[in-house]
């Protein structure tokens, strides 16, 4: 007896009735009654929350529309932006070598790093930024030279760290911890074939890290990265506790003389929109560059 | 003939695995050593040793006169740094049983990687070196492709020009076949066999018992460790002399 299922051809099959031919009929789609319940529903409370936008005066969008681009908010939005890049850049440069400690063969390095990403992701970032601030408050003087030894400059604390200063940096160390983990991550998501296969080669250490372990890693780490990036960007909001005029801040002083909370709220909150709509572009673009020769 | 490879007494443990338990061998110049043996046997770590991909605990391993990771000076050895350790295996081609090839560069980026960043070789020249070995293992026409745009045969046979791209003195291959489809196989061992011929040395680990019969001149039968027995391959596969070896070859053939 044979197991082939092929239909015999041009004939009725092995019973004798004729074969019934359905290419004539009309297809009916499946209906989900439901589903247009659920639209209509979600359509009419979508109506309602555009309605109340435009409509409800508390927004008092021509104040929204007054504030939006005057020079104050447009310098605010500026310096969010050079907190967030410097925030950023720093972080992840002290991140790669911190990820990279904590990947080496020395104890020493590694839990030296360790105790650094546990540390810093353990204090709020609220409360580092505090402490930078005050910083003049522990280190009056800072020295440069022979360390335990004698100093060839030196400098007030006061003068060297300003608040701008003073928050670039506990951004940037508070950055780089989490970027350290994201960046570890990345290299250890690499297959390890992929680093045998440069070390048999000979391909020098640095380039083996540079052209074949990074590149590869950067799969990994981007997404990740780009949620710190978003985050820290609206995380420099929490800069405001330092008097500094950026974008929340700026926001606070103006709504402060005008006791118009709202639409300034709004003016904040659509620049942070905005940016973050760029930020989001900007990563589907570098993204799609670290995708090449994959298949997904 | 002088010893390409020459390996004595050499013993590697992982934690209290004893993997190699005191192999002595020698490879000539323009010979073809094939090893087999059961898995565990330790067939991978030793190819892995001579390209010092693997440090063995005692013993020492020569390529073309030159002690793998060590520099003998007086009756000292002197462990290698690592720059110099990488420059050694520019001479020691490698092929592995997962290709390993990296897949964000293209075909020909992969071949022309090595010579431009470890030889210091002009690019125009690698590239133009990258062309022919392409077209050597017939792949002329798939040098701007991904490698997971390939099959797994052709990976294998890019990873074979990329090994060669290097010119060494010496190719391993660690299981050069086991991660192919069935009739994929042949056309990998076609290229290796066409080395072969030409007189390149090398040590190929395999399953495949008739490419050990057709190419090889010596046949190394491993187990638990040790080299069980050596010889020309009418001699070892044919009239083994160990039960051992009798045992794996009546179960492999």
């Amino acid at each position: 007896m044979s197991l082939t299922s092929d239909p015999p051809v041009g004939k009725a099959t092995a019973s004798g009735a004729e074969r019934e031919d359905y290419s004539a009929l009309k297809v009916v789609p499946v209906r989900h009654p439901w589903r247009w319940v659920a639209v209509v529903v979600t359509a009419v409370l979508v109506a309602q929350f555009a309605h109340g936008l435009i409509t409800n005066p508390g927004w008092e969008w021509d104040v929204f529309a007054d504030f939006f681009t005057t020079r104050t908010i447009l310098k605010a939005v500026w310096i969010t932006i050079q907190l967030t890049f410097y925030g950023t850049a720093l972080g992840f440069a002290l991140g790669i070598v911190l990820a990279f400690m904590r990947l080496s063969r020395s104890p020493f390095l590694k839990s030296v790093a360790f105790t650094y990403i546990w540390a810093f992701r353990s204090i709020p970032l609220i409360v580092q930024l505090l402490f930078w601030f005050n910083l003049t408050y522990l280190y009056k003087r800072l020295d440069f030279g022979i360390p335990f030894g004698p100093g060839f400059f030196s400098f007030d604390t006061a003068g060297l760290v300003g608040a701008m200063s003073a928050a670039v940096l506990g951004l940037a160390l508070h950055q780089a911890a989490y970027a350290a983990e994201i960046v570890r991550g990345g290299v250890l998501a690499v297959d390890g074939g992929q680093l045998e296969a440069a070390a048999a080669l000979g391909i020098p250490r640095l380039r083996q890290l540079r052209r074949i372990v990074l590149p590869q890693a950067m799969r990994s780490i981007l997404p990740n990265a780009a949620n710190e990036v978003i985050s820290l960007f609206k995380g420099t909001s929490i800069v405001s506790v330092m008097a500094i005029g950026e974008l929340f801040y700026q926001v606070q002083v103006i709504y402060g003389r005008n006791g118009r909370v709202v639409p300034l709220l709004m003016v904040a909150t659509v620049w942070y929109i905005i940016l973050t709509t760029v930020l989001s572009v900007a990563q589907y673009y570098v993204e799609r560059h670290f995708s090449r020769g994959a298949t997904r | 003939m002088t010893a390409m490879v020459d390996i004595r007494s050499v013993h590697k443990s992982f934690g209290s695995l004893q993997v190699l338990r005191g192999i002595d061998l020698e490879v000539r110049s323009g010979e073809v050593a094939v090893v087999l043996g059961p898995s565990g046997s330790g067939k991978s770590t030793l190819l892995r040793a001579i390209n010092h991909l693997e440090k063995v605990d005692s013993g020492w391993i020569s390529v073309a006169g030159s002690l793998v990771g060590y520099r003998r000076q007086g009756d000292r050895l002197y462990e290698l740094r690592e720059r110099e350790i990488l420059k050694q295996r520019t001479r020691i081609g490698f092929v592995f049983q997962n290709f390993n090839l990296f897949p964000h560069l293209t075909v020909l980026e992969n071949i022309v990687e090595a010579p431009v960043s470890a030889l210091r070789c002009p690019r125009k020249e690698a590239v133009r070196a990258a062309e022919t070995l392409l077209a050597r293992v017939g792949l002329a026409d798939k040098a701007a492709a991904y490698p997971r745009q390939l099959s797994g045969g052709q990976q294998q046979r890019v990873a074979i020009a990329r090994a060669l791209a290097l010119e060494p003195e010496l190719l391993l291959f660690d299981e050069p076949t086991s991660a192919l489809d069935p009739e994929l196989v042949g056309e990998v061992l076609d290229v290796i066999k066409d080395l072969a011929h030409q007189g390149t040395t090398m040590i190929v680990v395999t399953h495949e018992i008739g490419f050990a019969r057709e190419v090889a001149d010596t046949v190394v039968f491993m187990d638990g460790g040790r080299i069980v027995e050596q010889g020309p391959p009418a001699e070892v596969l044919d009239a083994p002399r160990h039960e051992r070896t009798k045992a794996f070859l009546s179960k492999v053939l």
